[in-house]
Parts: structure tokens; sequence; C-alpha cells
């Protein structure tokens, strides 16, 4: 071991090759999955970690109305989901609603009219506003009518103006604007995210779209099948006789629940997206009584293309910066054995009279061997140094994102010793194999 | 019993298809406690028999004794153990590690020894061994801050560490003044004289040769033998170059 500390310019130099290199590896590494990390965020928040959970297709007669046209999924669903599945970031529930919307003398159908939770922001990472402030947990408790509009409806019912504090009519009912959301263009299908209309669910689900006290007692099933509530909104027409008191306690109606239409959840990360499914599923079984072997009475969607695409692309990159990360070791290894072929060459004379006074074969090699490994794992470290500080700075500089990889330090140090061990031997065995007579001739 | 026997012992090299015959045929005996000194003209093979002697090389033929063992069929670990523990080498450029204080020097064949002494012991013998060759307050000099004779005296040391049956010195005095070869020689001297160790010099310098009791001559791979049959030949005078 005291061989080597004798000449530490020669050490500095054979370290030299190993240190870049892995200095290198760290800070690609780092800096690439800061990258994939950003990337990822900017995939998600266009919804690749979204689950929509849909209410089964109710069916009459043999007649199905389509899909999510059943009454099975609730509010109460949409809390138990959040509360017992860890790997969903949030849900919220939604109630879906078309029509116009009002504003003084001009009119817009939006594509999106939803009755939600303030959850809905964080599901759709969209919990930046451009101007005003949500609606609140309160909101939605009392059925306030408030609302939050995107940028679509600010350009086309307010002309541009703020919407803040202003009265639009939604189906007749009249929502004050309490907040404007941030813009988020189309979504991947060409859709425009902005072009809608956020409101607390309970709101419209009791105020606009007609109670659920008139659809319990008008026996339809669903509040969005009900052509009557179309046609006379909000004008509270039973199409029965009301009952009597008498009638109404010989009768007793069945138990309705609230429904929503649909659930939106979020996964905490395009991984965990198959576990969450998996998780919802188990949870709604459960709460609807499902027996094992009976099918679900609802539908999970995810974005299964857009994570495969998103999946494929951070495990090219990460292959990719591997590839070169391997080449620019593998040059440092290469450095490594050139210079020590030259350090046995140069010290040949001292190999001939180790091997005089009783060194055997296996002793020199395990000499040269040792420092070989020696020198590529103190370069490794220092390596590791330079690189961490190395991809700190392009934080600081140049501001992009690096993430401090483990993984990467720990495979480092791993493949310095290995690199030390491979490019060492050929050195090694060199000097092993050197005749002492010979060896103790050499000038 | 004598130290040393070599029985017929011939090396042949071979350059391609060409055998060299540098050997052929050296039949001698060296007892405990002599002084030789091997004598030949360049080429006559002595470097040869040198190497066969300490065991760097193995003779192509022929029977090795050392200390009672057949040694000539030893593989090169074996031959690597005996350099170690039985033999010990000076050599004419001294042969000292640089960058390398001379108690490290002197202790360095402990690394291959297969007993392991701890640091101090290690430490301590080398001492005393500087102590005996005199540099016994220059223990931590480096070469380079060592005069060639010191030098030459810690490489004396070294060999010494591991306590060898015989010492080969090769041209000891080959790159140092008359001054310090004498003290080189009394050195060896006094090892043999006072601590019984054998000791062979390989020189070509009749001077030198002179020290030793005994002079074995050899001249072209063959032991040169007097009128007598015997091989220990007298040597010719220095001034008139006669043989008595």
């Amino acid at each position: 071991m005291k061989s080597i500390g004798k000449n530490p310019g020669r050490m500095t130099l054979t370290m030299l090759g190993i240190i870049i290199g892995v200095a290198a590896v760290i800070a690609m590494m780092e800096i690439g999955k800061g990258s994939s990390i950003a990337i990822s965020k900017t995939i998600a928040s266009m919804g690749a970690n979204t689950l929509v959970i849909l209410p089964g297709t109710a069916a009459s007669g043999g007649i199905s109305f389509g899909a999510g046209t059943s009454v099975t999924l609730t509010p109460q669903d949409c809390e138990a989901i959040l509360r017992e599945c860890p790997t969903l970031r949030d849900a919220a529930p939604i109630v879906r609603i078309r029509g116009q919307i009002v504003y003084g003398n001009r009119n817009w159908v939006p594509i999106t009219i939803y009755g939600t939770t303030i959850n809905f922001l964080n599901v759709r990472d969209w919990r930046k506003l451009a101007d005003g402030e949500t609606f609140t947990d309160g909101d939605v408790r009392n059925a306030n009518k408030v609302c939050m509009v995107g940028q679509t409806i600010v350009r086309e019912l307010f002309g541009g103006v703020s919407p803040l504090g202003k009265e639009i009519r939604i189906q007749n009912v009249s929502f004050r604007v309490k907040g404007v959301l941030s813009r988020k263009g189309a979504n991947m299908m060409g859709q425009d995210q902005d072009d809608i209309v956020l409101a607390p669910w309970t709101t419209i689900k009791y105020r606009v779209s007609g109670s659920s006290n008139q659809a319990a007692a008008s026996g339809s099933s669903s509040s969005s099948v009900n052509s009557l509530n179309q046609l006379y909104p909000g004008s509270g027409q039973s199409l029965y006789p009301a009952q009597s008191a008498t009638q109404a306690a010989d009768t007793p109606l069945p138990v309705r629940f609230t429904n929503v239409d649909q659930i939106l959840a979020a996964a905490r990360s395009p991984g965990e997206v198959q576990p969450a499914l998996d998780q919802i599923t188990a949870v709604l079984r459960q709460r609807h009584h499902i027996r094992s072997g009976a099918p679900d009475d609802f539908n999970i969607r995810n974005m299964a293309e857009m994570t495969a695409a998103l999946s494929s692309t951070t495990v090219l990159m990460t292959k990719l910066l591997l590839s070169v990360a391997l080449i620019s070791l593998i040059v440092g290894g290469v450095g490594i054995m050139n210079i020590m072929l030259v350090s046995v060459t140069e010290r040949t004379r001292e190999i001939g009279l180790r091997m005089a006074v009783g060194a055997r074969s296996r002793d020199i090699l395990r000499q040269f061997l040792v420092e070989a490994v020696f020198l590529c794992i103190a370069g490794g470290i220092i390596g590791i140094l330079v690189g961490c500080g190395g991809s700190w700075l392009v934080t600081r500089l140049l501001g992009w994102p690096t993430e401090t990889s483990v993984a990467a330090i720990l495979t480092s140090v791993l493949v310095s010793a290995c690199v030390g061990i491979v490019f060492g031997f050929y050195p090694a065995w060199k000097a092993s194999g050197l005749d002492p007579i010979e060896a103790l001739r050499y000038e | 019993m004598s130290l040393i026997e070599l029985k017929d012992i011939q090396k042949t090299y071979f350059m391609g298809d060409i055998a060299v015959p540098v050997l052929k045929g050296i039949s001698l005996e060296i007892n405990e406690g002599e002084f030789a000194t091997l004598m030949g003209a360049s080429g006559s093979g002595k470097s040869t028999l040198m190497n066969i002697l300490g065991c760097l090389d193995r003779p192509t033929s022929g029977e090795y004794w050392l200390g009672g063992k057949e040694v000539s069929r030893l593989g090169a670990d074996g031959r690597a153990f005996l350099r170690n523990h039985k033999i010990g080498f000076v050599f004419q450029n001294f042969n000292l590690l640089p960058r390398t204080s001379a108690i490290e020097n002197v202790i360095m064949p402990l690394t291959y020894t297969a007993e392991m002494l701890s640091d101090r012991q290690a430490r301590s013998r080398g001492r005393e061994l500087l102590d005996r060759v005199g540099l016994g307050d220059r223990i931590d000099h480096e070469p380079s801050q060592l005069s060639g004779g010191q030098q030459q005296r810690v490489a004396i040391a070294r060999a010494l560490i591991n306590n060898p049956s015989v010492l080969f010195a090769d041209e000891p005095t080959g790159n140092l003044d008359s001054h310090t070869s004498q003290e080189i020689l009394s050195m060896f001297d006094k090892l043999n004289k006072e601590e019984g160790i054998t000791i062979i010099l390989v020189t070509h310098d009749l001077s030198i040769a002179r020290h030793a009791k005994r002079v074995i001559r050899i001249q072209d791979g063959l032991i040169v033998k007097n009128a007598n049959g015997e091989i220990n030949s007298p040597l010719p005078d220095i001034a008139t170059g006669e043989v008595k």
C-alpha cells in the first residue's frame, strides 16, 4: 500500500481517468434523472396518471342505455377511495351537465360543466389559479352558487374582462364567479381544456339538474336520463300525483342514495396506476357488496397508452445515458491499464528484486492488482464528489433540474472496483510473469 | 555434510532450433562456514552458475543439493521459498527500493515470509541488522541520502533478514571505489568469521578474489582443475602474474 504513495503525481494521473469517468456518470445520471422526473411531471399534469371511474351500464329490457348510465357511484364511494387507497394522490366526484351559460347579452355552451369538489384541481394538477380563489368545502356543504371558469369562458362570455364577482346563469340558475383557472390548452385528444366551468357538485346536482328528492319521487333512476328535467328546467313538476300523509306512511319509498356520474382520481406516479386501479376495484367491490365472481358494477379507465408512451421514453433515455456512461468508464479503465503497464515496465527491476528475495508469481499479481483496485476506488470516490458538485453547479447556474441518485453513486463505486480489477489485471499478470533474472538485468 | 553440492549440473539455452550449452557439467561441494569466490571471465558461465546456485534458475540436468535437499526439480513457488528463507542476495547495483527508508528496505523480504511477524517485531529485527552493519543511526534515510557503500550495507542487512544459510554476492564491489570496497569486504569477512555465514562471492577481479580462502575458477562452462585435479586453484601473483 505504501508503494503507491511514493509517487503522488503518477497516482493522480492514474486516477484522473476514473475520476472523470465516474464524475461524468454521476453528473449525467443526476441531470438525466432530474429531466425524466420533470418530463414525468409534465406528462402527468396532462393526465397520464388519471383514472376515470364510471358506473356500470344500465339496461332495461335488454336495451342498454349506454356507458355510465347506472347509478352505482356515490360521493361516499369517492371519500372511501381517497381514504383507503394509498397509491392515489387525490380523487374527486363529478356530476356532469351540459347546458347554456349566460352573462348579460352573451351566451355560450361550454364543452364541460362539472360539479365537483376542490380536490378536482389537485387531481388534474391545476391548482394554480389565474385569478381569484377556489370554492371551498364549505361551499360544497352548503351547495353555494359559486363557480370557477376557464380562460375560454373569460374570452367568450366576458370578452377578456375579469369575471370575478360577476354573476352568470347556468341553466337559469345564478352563479357568482369566484375564480379564474389558469391556461391549460388542448388535451391529448384535441379538446379545449379551458372551455370549462367548475362548481360545487352539490349545487349542480340539487340546484341545477333537478333535486334528487324529485328524482326519487318520480321513480326515474338517473337524473341524466330524466328528459323531463331538460324540458322543464327547475320547474319541479312531478309526473305522479303527490302522496297524502297516510299514503306516504303506508307505502315507504325505497331509500335512494345520492349518486355521482364519475369519480376522477389521480395516482401518485405512472408506475402506481395499476396498483391504484386494483385498490379502487377492491374498495368499490366491497362497498357495493359485490360477491366474488360477479362482475364489477363500475368501470375504471386509465390513460394506458399515455402511460406506456411515458415509460418507454424514460426507459430509452435511461438506457442511452447508461451506455454513454459505461463508455466513459471504459475509457477511464483503458487509461488505468495504460498507466499501470507503464508503471510495471518502470518497476521491472523492483519486481525482479522482489522475486529474488522470495516473492512468488501470485504475490506480485496480488500487489499490482490491489494497487489498481485501490486507485480505482479512490478515484471513484473523488469522482462521485466531483460529479455531485458538478450537477449542483448545473442546477445553480443553468437551472436544469437534477436529482441525487443514490443508485448511481452505489453503482459507480461498484463499477470502479470492477474496472480496477478488470483493467488492472492485465498489467498485474504481465508483472507476475516476469523472469526474475531478466528483470534484474533490465535497464 | 556439505551445505551445497552440485552433481554434473548442465544448463543449455535454446534459441529456436539452436542449442547453446552454457554449463557443461559442473560438480562441486561447498561446506558450511566457507567463504568462496567464483571467478571467471564474462561468457564463462559464472553468472548462470550463480543463478542456479541462487535458485533463480533451474539446471537442464544434474542435481543440486542444498542443505541436504535436492532442489533442482522444484517449481517456481518452491524456489521462491528457498530464496526467501535459505538464500540471501547482494547485487552489484545494490537494487534498493527508491524513495523507501533503509529500515523498510531491510524488512521488505518479510512481506513474503510465511510466518507473519508483527510490524513491531519486523522493525526491531531490521534495526538489529542495520546495527550489525554499522548503520544504526541511518535507519530512516532513503537510498538517495546514502553513499554507495552505505547502500550496499543496507543491501547486506536485507540479505540477512531471514537468517539465510548462504549469502550470494554478485560483484558486490563493482560500483564502489577501492576504499569502500575494502570496507564491504571486511564486512563479509566479519560476517563469515564471527557469525559463520557461508558466503559465495562472484567476481572477475583478482584483488577481490584474494579475500576468500577458496577460489573456484570457471571457464567455458566447466570448473578449472589444477594439475592435481583439485578445483581450488591458487591465484596468480598480482605483481608478476605467476601462478604459485
